[in-house]
């Protein structure tokens, strides 16, 4: 009659058991990744001959054997960066649009479409950059050389074609839709209090949105951004068909220099040997501290503007 | 309820994908099952239209002497290596898939480089590599993963190497081993350059600037053309010869096809690549300079007459060859190489294996070399090939 | 349109009307027009040429021009307004190009090559350099791949995902919520590369299609476990709590209660997660290796993938592979739609009525 709390049923425990078990598997695993892949990056970086952090070339499997990441990994962020750079405004600015500038039903539209980019897979976006980016970004190249070269980073040596540019043009294009995709979800969410509030007081437009939307949905755009950089820096496909793989660091993005950690993997796996697995392995790992450090860097800025917010409403 | 839900998505997907794998089909063209197994009698019915003649109505169906015939055997071989004899390989398959439905053979390419390390690791039954395997580590790897056989090289097919070049007007080049030095070395920058105008007086050069190619993945075609540099410019090249390009500058490419499509897309661009990759993409490509200062075009007869001159220099049953850069005939062309078929002795090939090898060294085969652009093995080579392929079982 | 001033102002300094003089509608092509033409004729007097040049001028002249007319007639705050609208719109504009380019230019060169045959032939016995062929092989082995990797990786994930959300409490609940956002950073290469070293060379298992999907749901099991926790935290208390106070035990109230639930946002983040993984190459190329011809069984010998059948047309000069390759590109984008769609459709329907 009266009910009691009786001891766990063998259904509970049978069930508590198996998911446990998952996330104690998953756990298992991925500490299992992190070993195996260190164990293989130790005796590459123990067996080389030179810093493994500070050389460019890429002779593993010699011997001596010398490799280092250097110039994979200032390709890598610079590359991505420039993504960054040419992308993150675009993508906020389309965001901004459809989220407050648009109609209300073509702006659906325009949001379908942001979200079908989004999935388009990265061997596609390679190939389009390949077949028509990089004829057409030569002409541009040397527009950007002709009337801005005094700015070392123009500087080339008249010889266009595949280079960083080109890389970051098509990174740009890729995040492009993520960061739009989830800063206009962002955008959608500004309270509507606030919004008319800044109306009522007689705010244009623009206004309304750096007061309201642009402040609310700051940390929201920040983890936008930060995905999309995320999926720059592993950007392999793509980048490995537009890049001039060489090996050399190099600041000027339109001469045809300049490798990422991601394309040399794909360039060269199939003829390194022992050591030369362990070396690409190495750079994954590098590149995977990358990651983590954007994110953790990501998540600090968020988890700091919910404090913030917190704080100024109370 | 939810089970019903759930069980006719499944049901549904399920369905659609047995309707899937059942809709589609190999491009055999007996169009039986594609793994039915296939004795050379009931294979005959088939490939009249490629060139092959099996023994038709033989009732016993194989016959193992050069000239005629494929022995069919049923599996699968998994392949790669040099992507220089890809166009070989692609029509060798497509020859004998046809005639033996029953066998699958993928050719993955990678480039010389992957295919000795993918040997090695023993991740293919053979694989295909424009240079020899390497006296000391290398060899004693491969032999590890024969053993209790050995590893040997078996020279299959030779190719020109051909300098493909873009530069729209210009018909005919000639370019002598130093220029080529000096072009692939960064020194020579733009085409009209003092150089290449005295190997060309009578060509309007213009003054487009030069963007090399080269491979990026270790490469045999790479290691061959250097090995031409060393052996005919040595005052200009020091690079020695590498199978990871060893001079500094250019843009590398992963594979021949990424050569031949960077020397297509660019203006002023230069690049090596196996002759098959230009003839079919009209690239043009130029004379080349020997030893004796004579430019020689690149035509098979050319290439016959060099490789004529070539040595064997491996051990035992390897027959790798050495090619004799001194040779000053104004008309052997000295810029080649050949692709090797790296097997295991031992009876550590298969069937599939031997047959297809037995295949591809025969007349037959190597008569429809010319055609893709590569030369037929000279015959006593041919017949130390075939040897060697009997013993391996 | 202007409103009748309430306050007349006391001196020309202070603006106090409620209403502010406003550029007429005509003004705005009347002033693009007039830019492209004073454009037009910069163009016939100078060395300037081309499309792209032309753009690069008309459009920010055509900004500046409209902030300064605007700023003289309407005052500096709705100059900024007009030029804020500008920006943004020709932001958008700026990212339709590309966009719309490699959808359209994928559309219009895969059509070329996307037919019947290419849907239903493999490259067997096909030369690059023959026009026929097709893609069958690629899609018969993605599917496979993929499907492999899902089976395995949604159960997982969703046991994961409901452990966190149900039943842990404590730090090993947020250990393992770390690593899971941990592993959403996993670039997909080096997935790639973890199980070449480790299945295909140190267990010596060769290339395999199941090789490429372990590779490929060591990169779905985060997003599953993430989207799976999203979707069941969303399940109101209340309707726990009513089915515990109904005496169903914990286990039950899971299954019965709360996945059905939240079931259309965990197949919709599953079909996402697929959506994702089909198209990744970097994977495959290490795994899956390559071959030309139909094999039907994933757990033996090279398979084809879709995107490595792309990349590797691709990188061929032969003008037929390039077509190949296009179609492929097409195919692809089709399914990833098709799925797209159909997560949202299932969402749709599956949601449960209350």
């Amino acid at each position: 009659m009266f009910y009691e709390r009786k001891r766990p049923q063998r259904g509970d425990t049978v069930f508590r058991a198996a998911t446990l078990g998952a996330a104690a598997f998953l756990l298992v695993i991925m500490a299992a990744i992190a070993a195996f892949l260190i164990a293989k990056a130790l005796p590459a970086i123990r067996s080389d001959s030179v810093n493994f952090l500070t050389s460019s070339r890429w002779n593993p499997d010699d011997d001596p054997s010398t490799w280092g990441i250097a110039a994979l990994a200032v390709g890598t962020l610079i590359s991505s960066v420039l993504g960054l750079a040419i992308g993150v405004p675009i993508a906020i600015g389309v965001a901004l649009f459809i989220s407050h500038y648009a109609p209300r039903r073509v702006a659906r539209g325009f949001g379908y479409l942001v979200d079908l980019l989004a999935a388009v897979p990265s061997v596609v976006y390679g190939l389009w950059a390949l077949v028509y980016l990089v004829p057409n970004m030569r002409d541009v190249s040397k527009w950007l050389h002709d009337y801005l070269g005094f700015i070392p980073i123009f500087g080339s040596d008249g010889l266009y074609g595949k280079s960083l540019l080109v890389a970051g043009v098509v990174l740009a294009v890729m995040i492009l839709p993520i960061v739009a995709a989830i800063s206009r979800e962002v955008f959608l969410q500004t309270p509507q209090e606030t919004i008319e509030g800044a109306y009522a007081l007689g705010a244009t437009r623009w206004e309304m949105i750096r007061i309201c939307v642009l402040s609310h949905g700051k940390s929201g755009v920040v983890s936008a951004i930060v995905l999309g950089f995320g999926r720059a820096l592993g950007e392999t496909i793509a980048v490995a068909l537009v890049l001039p793989a060489s090996n050399v660091i190099t600041f000027s993005i339109l001469k045809p220099e300049g490798n990422s950690i991601a394309a040399n993997i794909a360039n060269v796996y199939g003829d390194a040997g022992e050591i030369g697995r362990g070396a690409l392995i190495a750079s994954g790992l590098v590149l995977f501290a990358m990651t983590l450090a954007v994110n953790l860097i990501a998540r600090g800025v968020v988890a700091r503007g919910g404090n913030l917010r917190r704080k100024a409403a109370a | 309820m939810k089970l019903n839900r759930f069980a006719t998505t499944a049901c549904l997907i399920a369905a659609g994908a047995i309707a899937l794998s059942a809709c589609g089909s190999d491009n055999n063209p007996t169009s039986a099952g594609s793994d039915s197994t296939v004795t050379s009698s009931s294979g005959a019915s088939s490939s009249d239209s490629t060139g092959v003649t099996t023994a038709a109505g033989d009732p016993t169906g194989s016959t193992t002497s050069s000239g005629t015939g494929i022995t069919c055997a049923t599996g699968t071989l998994q392949l790669s290596g040099s992507t220089a004899q890809t166009n070989a390989m692609s029509e060798w398959i497509k020859n004998y898939q046809t005639a033996c439905p029953g066998a699958t053979i993928n050719y993955g390419g990678g480039g010389s480089g992957q295919g000795v390390q993918n040997f090695q690791d023993g991740t293919v039954d053979f694989a295909g590599s424009d240079f020899p395997l390497a006296d000391g580590d290398e060899h004693d790897k491969a032999n590890q993963r024969c053993a209790p056989g050995t590893a040997v090289d078996l020279p299959m097919v030779p190719g020109p190497i051909a300098i493909g070049y873009n530069l729209p007007g210009v018909k005919d080049l000639n370019l002598s081993a130093s220029t080529l030095a000096g072009i692939f070395s960064g020194k020579i920058t733009a085409w009209n350059d003092d150089a290449i105008k005295k190997d060309n007086p009578n060509v309007d050069l213009p003054s487009t600037k030069i963007q090399t190619f080269h491979r990026s993945d270790g490469s045999g075609t790479s290691y061959n053309f250097s090995n031409y540099l060393a052996n005919e410019a040595k005052s200009d090249w020091s690079y020695g010869a590498n199978k990871a390009w060893p001079a500094p500058g250019g843009v590398g490419e992963k594979g021949t096809a990424g050569i031949a499509q960077g020397v297509k897309s660019t203006p002023g661009g230069i690049g090596y690549m196996e002759l098959s990759y230009a003839t079919q993409n009209s690239i043009s490509y130029a004379k080349v300079g020997n030893a004796g200062g004579d430019f020689v075009e690149l035509t098979t007869d050319n290439v016959v007459k060099f490789l004529s001159t070539a040595t064997v220099v491996g051990q035992g049953d390897d027959l790798a060859l050495k090619f004799d850069y001194t040779n000053t005939d104004a008309d052997a062309y000295p810029n080649l190489l050949v692709t090797y078929e790296i097997v295991c002795t031992g009876g550590k090939s298969s069937e599939l294996a031997r047959d297809f090898l037995s295949y591809i060294v025969s007349d037959e085969a190597q008569n429809l070399l010319p055609d893709l652009g590569y030369v037929k093995l000279p015959s006593n080579i041919q017949t130390k090939v075939q040897d060697t392929i009997k013993g391996l079982g | 349109m202007t409103a009748t001033s309430l306050v007349t102002p006391t001196t020309s300094s202070v603006h106090l009307t409620l209403s502010r003089r406003r550029l007429p509608t005509w003004s705005f092509p009347v002033l693009g027009v007039g830019v492209v033409l004073l454009t037009l004729a910069l163009f016939a007097v100078t060395p300037l040429q081309g499309r792209a040049d032309f753009l690069v001028v008309v459009v920010p002249t055509y900004a500046v021009v409209q902030t300064a007319v605007s700023r003289a007639v309407e005052g500096r705050r709705a100059a900024r307004d007009r030029l804020a609208t500008i920006v943004v719109g020709s932001c958008f504009l700026v990212a339709l190009i590309p966009l719309g380019g490699v959808l359209g230019y994928t559309v219009v060169k895969g059509l070329k090559r996307l037919d019947y045959t290419f849907l239903t032939h493999s490259m067997r016995n096909v030369a690059e350099q023959d026009a026929g062929g097709g893609a069958y092989h690629a899609i018969v082995g993605t599917v496979e791949q993929v499907g492999l990797a899902a089976a395995i990786a949604v159960p997982f994930g969703l046991l994961t995902a409901i452990y966190l959300t149900e039943y842990s409490h404590g730090r090993f609940g947020k250990l393992v919520s770390f690593f899971v956002d941990v592993m959403t950073g996993l670039p997909s290469i080096v997935a790639g590369l973890f199980i070449y070293a480790l299945w295909v060379l140190a267990l010596g298992q060769g290339y395999s299609g199941f090789a490429g999907s372990l590779a490929l749901l060591l990169l779905m099991i985060p997003t599953v476990v993430r989207s799976a926790e999203e979707m069941l935290k969303l399940v109101p208390t209340s309707l726990r709590e009513a089915a515990y106070a109904l005496g169903l035990p914990q286990w039950k109230t899971v299954l019965r209660v709360v996945l059905p639930t939240a079931l259309p946002g965990i197949i919709t983040g599953v079909m996402l997660a697929v959506a994702r993984v089909i198209g990744e190459t970097a994977p495959l190329l290490l795994t899956v290796a390559f071959t030309a011809s139909i094999n039907n069984n994933p757990f033996h010998g090279a398979q084809a993938g879709l995107p490595l059948f792309i990349f590797s047309e691709a990188m061929l000069p032969n003008d037929t592979a390039i077509d190949r390759a296009w179609a492929g590109a097409l195919t692809l984008i089709i399914i990833i739609m098709v799925l797209n769609l159909g997560a949202r459709l299932v969402a749709r329907l599956a949601t449960v009525r209350r």
